[in-house]
Parts: structure tokens; C-alpha cells; sequence
């Protein structure tokens, strides 16, 4: 019930991330979704991809530092107050967000939230006892098609 | 009017400092054959017996030490005295934790204050003066040499230790420093903070004594200028005693060495050959006076050059220049010393790779030190966090290792230059030692 996002440590200097899109570009990765974190002489850029097994493959060939970590995908109506409600539960059930990111898929009227928590399980368990139900990759790919 | 502390000794005739030399070297050869047992291995792997040594004339077949030889008979191998005679140790940082620890009796103490306090005389300070040591106290031998020196010449002496800048100027007003001890990259922000604070004109500072980190003849005149002083150069190693080795009189060309107590040799840093006064050699010092850690032909790894013409204030001394350069790749940050091979240390010990670049600049004449490490899969995380509490570490682990701030930056895999397959580990942009 997760999805799979990969982790590129990045140079602070120009040009960093455009290099880094344009090898994505090259070897035909769709992106789905991107976050940008940066400190003061580096960025991490988070990104979701169709294939992310051979998407670690040729970065690291490129001679990239990289990491896959499983994250939460939930979707959320794109209305008012569906946010809240998700963080609430989150919240209320003492799961602590490290950071979090949207995307928007192609089905109208909806979004995708990215969540980065220490305890996946807990935060699965929580969020499906209360109704939003967690995607995983395949599922997520599919809203793409 | 040229102040001396004892010009007897300071002014004597150089047949007078030879006779003094050859009788004190003859005696300290003999001493350590036969009280160290190192000193004894050594000359004796080398043939030498100290009836072989009748006066200066011979030291060049004395075996040479290095730093390395300290590290192999820490702490207490190469002590010349039993242990009680010892009041006191100083000491410096070393590679691989392993520090370099110089013992002192009370007579190894009294002269090293002395030449201090000649140090502080040459600079024009009586027992008149208010002397401010804003050099570290603690093992460090800044504070303590010139805080013993000032007291020797009975000037009124401010133990004010480093930092804390708002103190040193709230004293340096209150009581009317007149002459300031401290490193040079430190006299230069006090410089700059007694300026923007409008405080030139409550301060009585004349002059200033400023070593333990190498510093150019421009930063030198900002200093002047800007305190209206005059800034006196001091050498020194806490292996040979401390500051005060070698100091710089009022002609401000060059230090004169203390010879009564320190030969001073110029060799070939390749070949070890002796070298001629005025030209470059790497600087050696035998201590010829000192009880519980005397040195026989010490490398410095400073590389230098030796003038005996006659200087105008008098002192008949041999000068050295300021240090040109080192024969080893042993950097001064901040007044430290810091070998890159501490950092590699470091480095490795917190799970880095040894693949790193230390790059020191120098702004408003202050240090600043980044240490430039690779980024690896296994310190890589998808979290900003956990990669700054990594950095973090790191830091501390180099300050607990140098005793100085590092910046730690993370490059990408593959992006510090290697030259011939090997990386160009340090890029000093200072340019401390040009012309």
C-alpha cells in the first residue's frame, strides 16, 4: 500500500536539476510528481516515476547518489477542507509527518498527497480505519492511463 | 629609545654567543645520551658519540628529529628529567589524536618567560604598560609565554584568554591596554570592531605582539593603520618551549632568535645538508638550556631564511625571516595547527569516504576552513534531516579533532578534482607566504 519514490541528492549550483531532468527525459521516464528540498549547499529532489526500478538503475549509472523509499500516496477531492480532514486523522493519531508533497492526476476533481512518516504501517492502518484508503504504485500508474 | 629586557645577553658579541653555544650544546648532547634512551639509539645508530661533539662546529653530525619522532615517544618517552622535577606541560594537536606533549621544570618556565619578556621590550613595553594576552590560555602556549613575559618585565597583565570581544575592548578601555597580544587575524577584527564602534580615540594601545599563525606585510600595515601602532612579529613552537624563540625588534626586518638558548640551523629539507645564512632552508632549532624536554636538531618543517648582518636596534641575535612556506603540508587555521591527514581521520571515523578537498580562504582577515566531502549511498537519505544531523556530527568531530570551526559542504560523487589519480586534497586561496 505504498508507492515508490526515488530520492537524488543534488548539487546547490545551477543547472543541478535541469541535468537531472534531462536524463529522465532521455531515457523516457514519465514523472508524476516532484519536490524540491533543499539545505544550504544541497537539495534532495523526491520524484515518483512510472518505472522506478529503472530509473534507479540508469541514475546510478549516471553517477548519481540516489535512494528508493516507500512512501504514502492517498487521494484526496480537490475541494476544501479534504486536506484537513486527512491530517487530522493523522494528527490525532500521533503520526508525525517528515514532509509531504502534491501532485494532481488526470481524473478530475482529485489530487494525490505524497506523505513521508516514520511508521508506514501505522499511518496504513489509521487512514484506512478512517475511511481513505491508500494507493500503491500500480494503482497510482493506472490513474495516469 | 630601544628597550631591552637583558642587554648583556641580547647585545653580546658573537664570539661571546658561540662560547655560550658550543659550552651549553656540548653539555646538552651529553645529557640526553645519556638520560634518553632514544637520543642514545639514535646517535648511536648514526656513529655518534658525544665526546664526537666539541661545539657548533659539529652539530651538523647530530641526528635531526621530527614531529613524528614526538608521536612515537609519547607522551613521556623522550623527558630528560625524572617526572617530579616537572611543573608543567603544554601541548599541541596531533595527528590521529595523538598529541605532541612538551614538559617544563621551573628553570624551563623561567626562561621561556624571559624570552618573552624580551619579546615584549623589543615591542617598547616597560613595567609601565598594560599588557592585554588575548591569546588562548589552557595547553596552548600563547597565553601562558606572553602572560609570563609581561609579568617577568612587571607590566600590569591582562589574563584575558580568547574571544569574547566586547569584554577585551570594555577592558582594553577601562584600564588602558597599551599593548596587545594575540594573533594576528584576531588583531585585525578587534581592528575593525574598535572602528566601528567610534573607540580609536579611548584606547592608548602603542603596540602590539602578534604571532602563531603567518601573516603578510599587508595585513600588517592595516593593523598599524588602523590602531595607530606598531605590530611586532613572534615565533615559536610549543616542541622548542612556546612564543619567543624569536621575536622582532624595532627595525621590523626579521626576528632575532633567542641564540643564548636556541641554535638556529638552515638545512635542505630534501637532503638535510646545511644550508647558508640568507638562503631558503627549512628551520631547525636545538634547545641548548632546556631540562625536562631538551630538542636536538629539531625540523620545523617552517621554511625560512637566516640573517646575521648587524641590526640598528643593536641586538646582535641572528634573525629569521617569517616563514616562507613549510616543507610539509601542514596548514595554519585560526593560529592551529592542522594537518590534512586529521581530517581524513575525521573523515573516516564518522563513515565518509577519504575522498575530500579542504579549501582555506581568508576574508576581512579572518579564516575560514570548508572541508568539501563526497556524497555516498550510504550516507544518502531521503531525508534533509538525517543528512544535516550526519553534517552536523561531522562537524563536532572536527572540532573536538582541530579545536577549530570546519564548514562541511557535500558535493556530488566524482566532483573533487583528482590531478594524475590522485586528489588535490588542499586549496589554500591565502596566499600567506607571497613575496
Amino acid at each position: 500500500m505504498t508507492v515508490k519514490q526515488i530520492s537524488v541528492f543534488l548539487e546547490n549550483r545551477p543547472g543541478a536539476l535541469a541535468e537531472f531532468t534531462r536524463i529522465l527525459e532521455k531515457s523516457n521516464m514519465n514523472l508524476r510528481a516532484l519536490s524540491l528540498a533543499e539545505s544550504e549547499d544541497f537539495g534532495i529532489v523526491r520524484v515518483i516515476v512510472d518505472d522506478p526500478f529503472e530509473t534507479i538503475r540508469i541514475l546510478k549509472d549516471e553517477g548519481y547518489v540516489c535512494s528508493i523509499t516507500k512512501v504514502i500516496a492517498v487521494e484526496i477531492q480537490d475541494k476544501p477542507g479534504a486536506l484537513v480532514r486527512m491530517l487530522n486523522i493523522l494528527g490525532d493519531n500521533q503520526v508525525n509527518l517528515e514532509y509531504s508533497y502534491a501532485f494532481l492526476a488526470k481524473k478530475a476533481n482529485s489530487a494525490f498527497m505524497i506523505l513521508r512518516v516514520e511508521d508506514n504501517d501505522k499511518a496504513i492502518k489509521v487512514l484506512t480505519q478512517n475511511g481513505i484508503r491508500p494507493i500503491c504504485h500500480d494503482d497510482m500508474e493506472k490513474m495516469f492511463k | 629609545m630601544e628597550h631591552y629586557f637583558n642587554p648583556e645577553v641580547e647585545c653580546a658579541s658573537r664570539e661571546q654567543i658561540t662560547a655560550w653555544q658550543n659550552e651549553r650544546l656540548v653539555k646538552q648532547v651529553e645529557r640526553v645520551y645519556n638520560t634518553v634512551p632514544y637520543y642514545r639509539k639514535k646517535m648511536d645508530d648514526l656513529g655518534v658519540k658525544p665526546s664526537d661533539i666539541h661545539g657548533i662546529q659539529d652539530l651538523h653530525l647530530l641526528p635531526t628529529m621530527t614531529k613524528d619522532d614526538l608521536r612515537d615517544q609519547y607522551p613521556s618517552g623522550l623527558l630528560a628529567v625524572p617526572m617530579s622535577e616537572c611543573v608543567r606541560i603544554h601541548s599541541t594537536s596531533g595527528t590521529t589524536g595523538r598529541r605532541v606533549v612538551a614538559y617544563y621544570t621551573q628553570n624551563d618556565i623561567d626562561l621561556w618567560e624571559e624570552c618573552c619578556a624580551r619579546a615584549l621590550a623589543a615591542a617598547g613595553a616597560t613595567k609601565d604598560d598594560v599588557v592585554q594576552v588575548c591569546y588562548g590560555y589552557g595547553l596552548f602556549t600563547g597565553g601562558a609565554g606572553l602572560h609570563g613575559g609581561s609579568h617577568k618585565l612587571g607590566s600590569l597583565t591582562l589574563p584575558m584568554s580568547s574571544g569574547n570581544t566586547d569584554r577585551q575592548l570594555q577592558f582594553m578601555t577601562d584600564l588602558g591596554t597599551t599593548v596587545l597580544c594575540c594573533t594576528p587575524s584576531y588583531a585585525a577584527y578587534l581592528t575593525e570592531s574598535i572602528n566601528e564602534r567610534g573607540l580609536r580615540d579611548q584606547i592608548k594601545l602603542k603596540a602590539g605582539i602578534f604571532g602563531a599563525e603567518a601573516w603578510t606585510e599587508e595585513m600588517r600595515r592595516d593593523i598599524e593603520n588602523g590602531l595607530g601602532i606598531k605590530a611586532y612579529d613572534i615565533y615559536g613552537l610549543t616542541e622548542i618551549s612556546g612564543p619567543g624563540v624569536a621575536f622582532e625588534c624595532s627595525e621590523q626586518h626579521g626576528m632575532h632568535v633567542n641564540e643564548d638558548h636556541f641554535i638556529v640551523e638552515t638545512i635542505n629539507p630534501k637532503t638535510g645538508e646545511p644550508v647558508p645564512h640568507g638562503e631558503k632552508g627549512e628551520i631547525v632549532f636545538t634547545s641548548i638550556t632546556k631540562e625536562a624536554f631538551p630538542l636536538i636538531r629539531y625540523r620545523t618543517k617552517d621554511i625560512g631564511v637566516l640573517n646575521d648582518e648587524p641590526c640598528s636596534c643593536g641586538r646582535t641575535h641572528v634573525r629569521m625571516s617569517k616563514p616562507m612556506g613549510r616543507s610539509d603540508d601542514m596548514l595554519i587555521v585560526k593560529g592551529v595547527n592542522v594537518f590534512p591527514s586529521q581530517i581524513e581521520t575525521v573523515l573516516l571515523n564518522c563513515g565518509y569516504p577519504a575522498n575530500y578537498q579542504i579549501v582555506v580562504t581568508r576574508a576581512n582577515n579572518s579564516d575560514r576552513i570548508e572541508v568539501q566531502v563526497e556524497m555516498t549511498p550510504e550516507m544518502f537519505s531521503d531525508s534533509l534531516k538525517e543528512i544535516s544531523a550526519r553534517e552536523k556530527q561531522l562537524v563536532t568531530a572536527l572540532k573536538a579533532m582541530l579545536g577549530i570551526y570546519c564548514v562541511v559542504k557535500l558535493v556530488a560523487p566524482k566532483t573533487i578534482a583528482r590531478s594524475e589519480g590522485k586528489a588535490k586534497r588542499v586549496i589554500d586561496k591565502r596566499d600567506l607566504y607571497k613575496g
